[in-house]
């Protein structure tokens, strides 16, 4: 099959005018973002000459900071625990058929296609629900439970995608030469798929991190992430304080989200 | 251990030599259906087994609370701000063709309509134009939008509050080009900007795949019998490239539809959004059962739509 030829003349011109335009429109914002946060002017949009007092400011807040510990306590378990679940949900599909795979499959999809809100009043409804029977508190709980909910689905489609990628035959091969099915395993399948596990976790990482809606809806009286945090500061009225932590949040995000794109294309360890 | 393991070895090869021996028939004679069988229930059971933890924490914490949304919106609301779980009515169904809540609806699909078709006229001639490129620039030019793709949706909306602000960067450069100071911030400009920006990659991402696929001798072989430029798009790209076209439309409008971080930041109080209405009904109002019948509403458009999407053989993302 061929691809598509290169539109000649004007067209051509025109077409990439567009795209450096698109990426102008990607880019632009966030450049504005950055330098607007170095800015020594209580009006955030306006320059008032170099500072870099927002970001200390930001380090002796008590309360970001410990927004900040909150939101990366549950990354962390949020990407442990949904890694280990998506990548066993990417092996079962992919490698096995079994009763229920079809409603299995649908039920890892919905959480990615689901608005935001919409998924946040489920949890919402359902841990008030809960917590009325059962007597917890919401908080650190019930927000790392939402989470990984929703990094399952993304870590298993990441995992699913480098699993589709590797043939099943090198694991037949090994067993041929008398691996057990968990060598098999352990000495094969895992290391091939390892960048998409890796590539899922930061991507998982990246997700709770920045989660803004659904953290919301579930957390706790008193118990905040970063970036809920930010959310209602930003309602209350901004301060340049607010960029800083923005960009902080943002060079957090796309640093991930670069490594976890990194780490995909990786070819994997040779199995040894 | 390696012992055991040769002479395992060893026996198994005098079974395939006999086996290659022996005639097909009876071969098949000995590959009992029973043992088939067993094998086969068996991969279907540890198959299952591999997926129980994810499914079972999937079902407890999606599926049943997908389930509690549906029946709270078939409650009725109690003085306390809660629902009342024995009283079961479709007054929140009822109450959603109010006219508020009509304007609301309509507003909200008619934003997030306009959203989806500025996104499908920026990320048209960007897809296509990604798709003439060599591979080395395709996988470059992908990366660059997956990155502002997953990147922090809150703070991406907050820097347009930034460029959008009173005496911003925007109100000053048009007061610079001589329109004087402006003030798109807080109007529903500044909302359809920012969904823009937001779900951009959703409609450029399944675009790129489904006009990447494309045969193009079909469009030169179009251009051979004297198809125009335009003939050679309408008749040709464009119908071929509608699988993407549709799934890049559907993976803008549902998050636009329900979106309640874009208009909370870059709109203003007026122009209620059907997001930002539902979250006002669970953390504001305490109107539970209507919050829900609208959830529960918006999710019947979505499944319809996924089920769209599928039916037009979609299959990126």
């Amino acid at each position: 099959m061929t691809g598509i030829t290169e539109p000649r003349g004007m067209t051509k011109a025109s077409l990439r005018g567009i795209s450096w335009l698109v990426y102008v429109f990607f880019y632009a914002p966030i450049l504005v973002l950055i330098i607007f946060s170095f800015s020594d002017n209580r009006n955030v949009g306006v320059w008032g000459g170099f500072t870099t007092s927002w970001y200390a400011d930001f380090a002796q807040d008590s309360k970001l900071t410990g927004a900040l510990s909150n939101s990366l306590q549950i990354a962390v378990v949020a990407t442990l625990i949904s890694v280990v679940l998506g990548t066993m949900a990417a092996l079962a599909l992919e490698r096995f058929s079994f009763r229920g795979k079809q409603v299995f499959d649908a039920l890892l999809y919905l959480p990615v296609i689901i608005p935001d809100v919409t998924m946040a009043v489920m949890l919402l409804l359902f841990f008030t629900q809960a917590a009325k029977w059962f007597g917890f508190s919401k908080g650190f709980s019930t927000i790392a439970l939402s989470h990984i909910a929703f990094c399952i689905s993304f870590v298993s489609i990441v995992v699913r995608a480098r699993l589709a990628g590797m043939d099943d035959k090198l694991e037949e091969a090994a067993m041929d030469l008398y691996a057990s099915r968990w060598q098999a395993f352990r000495y094969v399948t895992l290391p091939l798929i390892m960048p998409g596990i890796l590539g899922g976790a930061l991507l998982a990482m990246t997700l709770s991190l920045d989660d803004v809606v659904i953290t919301q809806f579930v957390t706790g009286a008193g118990w905040s992430t970063l970036p809920v945090y930010v959310f209602s500061l930003i309602r209350k009225g901004v301060t340049p304080l607010i960029n800083a932590v923005s960009v902080v949040m943002l060079v957090a995000s796309m640093v991930l989200v670069a490594l976890s794109l990194l780490t995909q294309r990786l070819r994997g360890d040779d199995p040894a | 251990m390696v012992g055991s393991g040769r002479q395992l070895g060893g026996s198994r090869l005098v079974t395939a030599a006999t086996e290659a021996l022996t005639d097909p028939a009876l071969e098949a004679a000995v590959a009992t259906p029973e043992f088939e069988l067993a094998n086969i229930r068996q991969r279907k059971r540890r198959g299952l087994l591999i997926a129980l933890p994810a499914y079972i924490y999937l079902l407890i914490f999606f599926a049943v609370p997908l389930i509690t949304v549906i029946i709270y919106s078939f409650a009725t609301r109690n003085r306390f701000g809660g629902a009342d779980l024995n009283n079961w009515n479709i007054d929140s169904y009822r109450e959603l063709g109010d006219d508020l809540i009509r304007t609301i609806l309509l507003r909200s699909a008619g934003l997030a309509i306009l959203t989806t078709i500025i996104c499908l006229l920026i990320s048209y001639p960007f897809a296509y134009y990604m798709a003439t490129r060599s591979e080395k620039v395709r996988n470059l030019m992908l990366v660059f939008v997956m990155i502002p793709f997953w990147t922090n949706f809150l703070v991406r909306n907050y820097a347009w509050y930034v460029i959008l602000g009173t005496d911003g960067p925007f109100s000053q450069f048009t007061e610079f080009i001589g329109f004087g100071p402006t003030r798109v911030l807080f109007t529903q400009v500044a909302v359809v900007l920012g969904l823009v920006y937001g779900f951009l990659p959703f409609m450029i991402l399944p675009l790129y795949a489904s006009i990447e696929r494309i045969d193009g001798r079909l469009i030169e072989a179009s251009r051979d019998l004297y198809a125009n430029g335009w003939q050679a798009f309408r008749n040709v790209l464009w119908p071929l490239s509608l699988p993407g076209v549709v799934a890049g439309s559907i993976l803008v409008f549902i998050p636009s539809l329900g979106a309640y971080v874009t208009p909370h930041i870059l709109g203003g109080t007026k122009g209620t959004l059907l997001g930002s209405y539902i979250v006002t009904q669970f953390l504001t109002a305490r109107n539970l059962p209507f919050g829900a019948a609208m959830s529960t509403v918006l999710m019947i458009i979505m499944l319809a739509a996924t089920i769209l999407y599928f039916r037009k053989g979609g299959r990126t993302l």
